[in-house]
């Protein structure tokens, strides 16, 4: 085979990787290169470096160790029986790489995963070398993410969690079935065996911080996973409670969607359609929903629809509302966080906004213009000393006149 | 001196600030008139060459320069910690009436102090957003400089970057870039202003301009290259880029030139995709005759155009037993039957051994088009692809589909990926089910044109194995049907 240069390599590498959403560069212990021999700082906030016309953000050099893979999952480009171009890197070209991107002020650092070659232990090994190189000989100090290999052993898959700042293994797909059918080499026991253990590393090295300053940090952006939509028939409902469990039992800081893209020599058993990315988008709103506005898993699985999907015209928050519309109008003056929160078109940032200025003043309906994005979302569900939704929230019809419309039609 | 003496009736003061972005300048002057109670209709403040607030035309030239001297036991000035927070911030907006505003909010939360906490009120509001947008620009100065790397006489690399920001950020955000590249050499020029770092320390410049910066860098075309390929063209969002990533950064940005091309051939791209292994939402065959008219028709993998026939399955259609090989060979091809050449008769030896009868089964393959390649006059067996056998696999789950056999018995290990679709081995399978997904149970063993293959003793042993697979076969038909 003729020798690839760096530049190819990386072109199949990196296209070998970009089906991974998770770009995140937040949430993770700060630190600065001040006082050290290298480069890099972490100061909470992840930092987006440029996007790709695909909308999503790139702030980590994400690529694949090599794609050369064991395994044979359906929906993966990478999988044994895929006719792809295939390279690798030696730990030593992905450090280089890293640091000659990071010195440009291209990333903030590192999202390594690989196929799986010769096994899981030798394969998350070499995944653990570059780490280590960047940490330890360079000094690096910017942001690690491994991806961590389930059927790798217990020790290798800590020595990640000591480098980096943040690890992850995939849960692939919503359901069990799914998973045995799509991904016959995997094992959906031992996956969350493996991020059981991470937690319970997660937990121990937190406390051993506040007993011992010099205690070791294990990865201390946590953990995240990623779901497939879409490659199956699990419906949001399914999915949602899924993602609130895997929450609640691993303690994960992030759940990620991946909308099912048609993947160059894809499987025979996968649909081949256009990604359903407003699926995607609706299920990150639940999510949201969940994390930020205090919906019980329950109460977003109500929201959605007979077949146990979300609706994908309006937003899961307003079809919530829709259906529970007793508990609408809501007294800006008057109702608690809990209940300002559960308004479509009220955000977070509004609601604090809100609950700070009625201190002063009893709010307005224009009040509350200038402290929202869009009243007009608003007004049916709220009331203000100068509003009152007469029998708005009672029409047959509402959904239809809050569903966003389509695109306007062109001249004929 | 009170204060009053030097505050009369009507008289208009003008503060010129030292620089434009003076945030301490600015905060110990509105102390000083606070404390003297000059209201802010009656202040200009004026950055340097520039000509004040709104009121400037008639501001600087009327205004007093020398300013009245606070009481020599001044009132304490208060403000909240929200307002310092969200003030220093804002004074770095290219606003020119900027200051104006941070005064009149001083002034007013003198009388009222918890002020800010009214976020409807319109000035609390104005500063509010003057901040953020204060605040953005300078997470996008984080996000957007490029460094260029040029070598200096002495052989260190220097870092150079040419960034444009919106506001006067430059000096307060020199910090974060010496944090994270404490170890390195680097310079920012932007035209209003450049710092510079040499690793120990910090130094301020004048204004540059964009030549005064390094033309290029070879690592950008390895960048280039990894922005190109990290993009998914199946998940086209221009509207969600270009919110993130504004028009007026582009010309900065090494990546950028691509994306136009990268928009343009995206549909194309991902219609390849989708070509590539072309399954459209096709209605599954309702019969075992459409099954036949589907394959011969079927154009899906390569060997389709070998120029040979699709070989349909042939057998009852209330079968219990399913037999798949692997795809026909030489004869099955001209004879368009399956099982008909030499491991056709060595099969059907075995069966009538065995006690199967081979009519009441149904035998299939899992590749329904013959491979070869030619030898001379002979056409050689080709072993199919994974690919090949997956993308048949749609004609062998019809065929399962309306046969519905109880078991299926699968010749060698491409006839086993055909119906799990994946490969397993045979040796480690043979002689048990295995569960497919409708309840059926798949036994694996091996094609009987592998005993052809050998020879003396291992033929021996081989043929035994493979009869005492299809006996235990036998034995579980009849578990089934009883």
């Amino acid at each position: 085979m003729v020798q690839q240069s760096l530049r190819q390599k990386l072109e199949i590498l990196a296209d070998a990787a970009k089906y991974d959403a998770s770009c995140a560069s937040s949430g993770t212990a700060k630190k600065n290169s001040l006082g050290g021999k290298g480069v890099g700082s972490t100061e909470g906030m992840g930092i987006c470096h440029a996007y790709a016309p695909d909308g999503r953000c790139i702030s980590l050099l994400k690529i694949l160790l090599t794609n050369h893979c064991i395994f044979d999952c359906h929906y993966c480009i990478n999988r044994k029986s895929s006719n792809v171009a295939r390279a690798r890197f030696t730990p030593q070209e992905v450090v280089d790489l890293t640091l000659n991107f990071y010195r440009r002020n291209y990333i903030e650092g590192l999202f390594l995963s690989s196929g799986i070659v010769k096994n899981a232990n030798h394969t998350m090994e070499q995944l653990v070398e570059v780490a280590r190189i960047l940490r330890e000989e360079h000094d690096f100090r910017g942001y690690i993410h491994l991806k961590t290999i389930p059927e790798a052993d217990a020790e290798i898959i800590h020595a990640a969690g000591l480098y980096a700042d943040r690890v992850s293994i995939n849960v692939e797909l919503p359901t069990d079935t799914g998973l045995t059918r799509l991904a016959p080499d995997k094992n959906a026991r031992q996956i969350e065996g493996a991020m059981g253990r991470t937690k319970a590393r997660i937990v121990q090295a937190k406390d051993e911080r506040k007993r011992f300053r010099h205690a070791p940090r294990f990865a201390p952006a946590g953990q995240s996973t990623q779901m497939i939509v879409g490659a199956d028939d699990a419906s949001d409902s399914a999915i949602i409670g899924k993602a609130s469990r895997l929450y609640g039992d691993f303690g994960l800081r992030r759940v990620y969607y991946s909308a099912f893209s048609p993947i160059p020599d894809a499987s025979a058993v996968l649909p081949l359609k256009r990604p359903p990315l407003l699926r995607e988008h609706r299920l990150y709103q639940s999510d949201w929903l969940m994390r930020f506005y205090g919906f019980a898993p329950q109460e977003v699985a109500d929201a959605a629809e007979a077949d146990g999907n979300l609706p994908l015209d309006i937003d899961p928050k307003l079809a919530w509302a829709l259906k529970f519309r007793e508990s609408f109008p809501v007294d800006v003056n008057r109702a608690p966080k809990e209940l300002l929160l559960r308004v479509p078109g009220l955000g977070t940032k509004a609601v604090a906004r809100i609950l700070a200025s009625r201190r002063h003043r009893n709010l307005r309906l224009d009040d509350v213009a200038r402290l929202t994005a869009s009243v007009t979302k608003v007004r049916p569900f709220i009331c203000t000393i100068d509003w009152r939704p007469t029998l708005l929230t009672d029409r047959a019809d509402l959904r239809g006149l809050l569903t966003p419309r389509s695109e306007q039609l062109e001249l004929f | 001196m009170t204060a009053m003496q030097h505050v009369s009736l009507g008289s208009h003061y003008a503060v010129h600030l030292p620089a434009p972005d003076d945030f301490i300048f600015w905060r110990e002057r509105a102390r000083g008139l606070v404390q003297c109670d000059v209201p802010p209709d009656r202040v200009s403040w004026i950055e340097p060459g520039g000509t004040g607030d709104l009121f400037a035309s008639e501001g600087p030239s009327r205004g007093e320069k020398r300013l009245p001297v606070p009481p020599a036991d001044p009132r304490p000035v208060r403000a909240s910690q929200r307002f310092l927070t969200i003030a220093r911030s804002a004074a770095l907006h290219s606003d020119p009436a900027r200051f104006g505003l941070l005064y009149r909010v001083l002034w007013r939360l003198q009388r009222n102090p918890r002020l800010m906490e009214d976020k409807a009120d319109p000035e609390v509001r104005r500063i509010e957003e003057l901040a953020k947008s204060v605040r953005r620009d300078a997470h996008k100065m984080h996000a957007f400089v490029r460094f260029r790397e040029v070598a200096e006489e002495d052989g260190t690399p220097h870092f150079v970057a040419w960034f444009e920001p919106d506001h006067h950020i430059v000096r307060a955000e020199a910090a974060f870039f010496m944090r994270r590249f404490a170890n390195m050499r680097w310079s920012i020029l932007t035209p209003r202003g450049s710092i510079h770092w040499d690793g120990e320390v910090m130094r301020e410049g004048p204004p540059a301009r964009r030549e005064d910066a390094p033309g290029g860098d070879p690592v950008e075309d390895l960048w280039r290259s990894y922005y190109a390929s990290i993009f998914n063209p199946a998940r086209l969002k221009v509207g969600a880029m270009l919110s993130e990533m504004p028009k007026k950064y582009w010309k900065n940005l090494p990546e950028a030139e691509l994306i136009p091309q990268l928009i343009a051939g995206a549909q194309a791209r991902e219609a390849a995709m989708v070509k590539a292994g072309e399954r459209e939402e096709r209605r599954r065959p309702a019969s075992l005759a459409e099954v036949a008219q589907g394959a011969a028709a079927c154009r899906d993998c390569p060997i389709a155009d070998c120029g040979t026939r699709a070989v349909a399955g042939e057998g009852a259609l209330d079968a219990a037993l399913m037999i798949v090989g692997e795809q026909p060979g030489d004869q099955e091809d001209l004879a368009g039957r399956p099982f008909v050449g030499p491991a056709g008769q060595l099969l059907d030896d075995h069966l009538t051994h065995a006690g199967i009868d081979r009519n009441a089964a149904y035998v299939t393959n899992a590749v329904k088009h013959f491979k070869f390649a030619w030898k001379g006059k002979h056409r050689l067996h080709q072993s199919p692809a994974a690919k090949e056998i997956d993308t048949c696999r749609w004609w062998l789950e019809a065929e399962r589909a309306l046969v519905q056999p109880r078991l299926v018995l699968a010749l060698g290990a491409s006839a086993a990926r055909g119906l799990l679709g994946r490969t397993v081995s045979v040796g480690r399978e043979r002689g048990r089910a295995i569960m497919l997904d409708d309840g059926a149970e798949l036994w694996v063993t091996v094609h009987p044109s592998y005993l052809l293959r050998l020879e003396g003793a291992a033929r021996e042993e081989q043929a035994r194995l493979f009869a005492a697979d299809l006996a235990a076969v036998k034995e579980r038909l009849a578990e089934l049907a009883g």
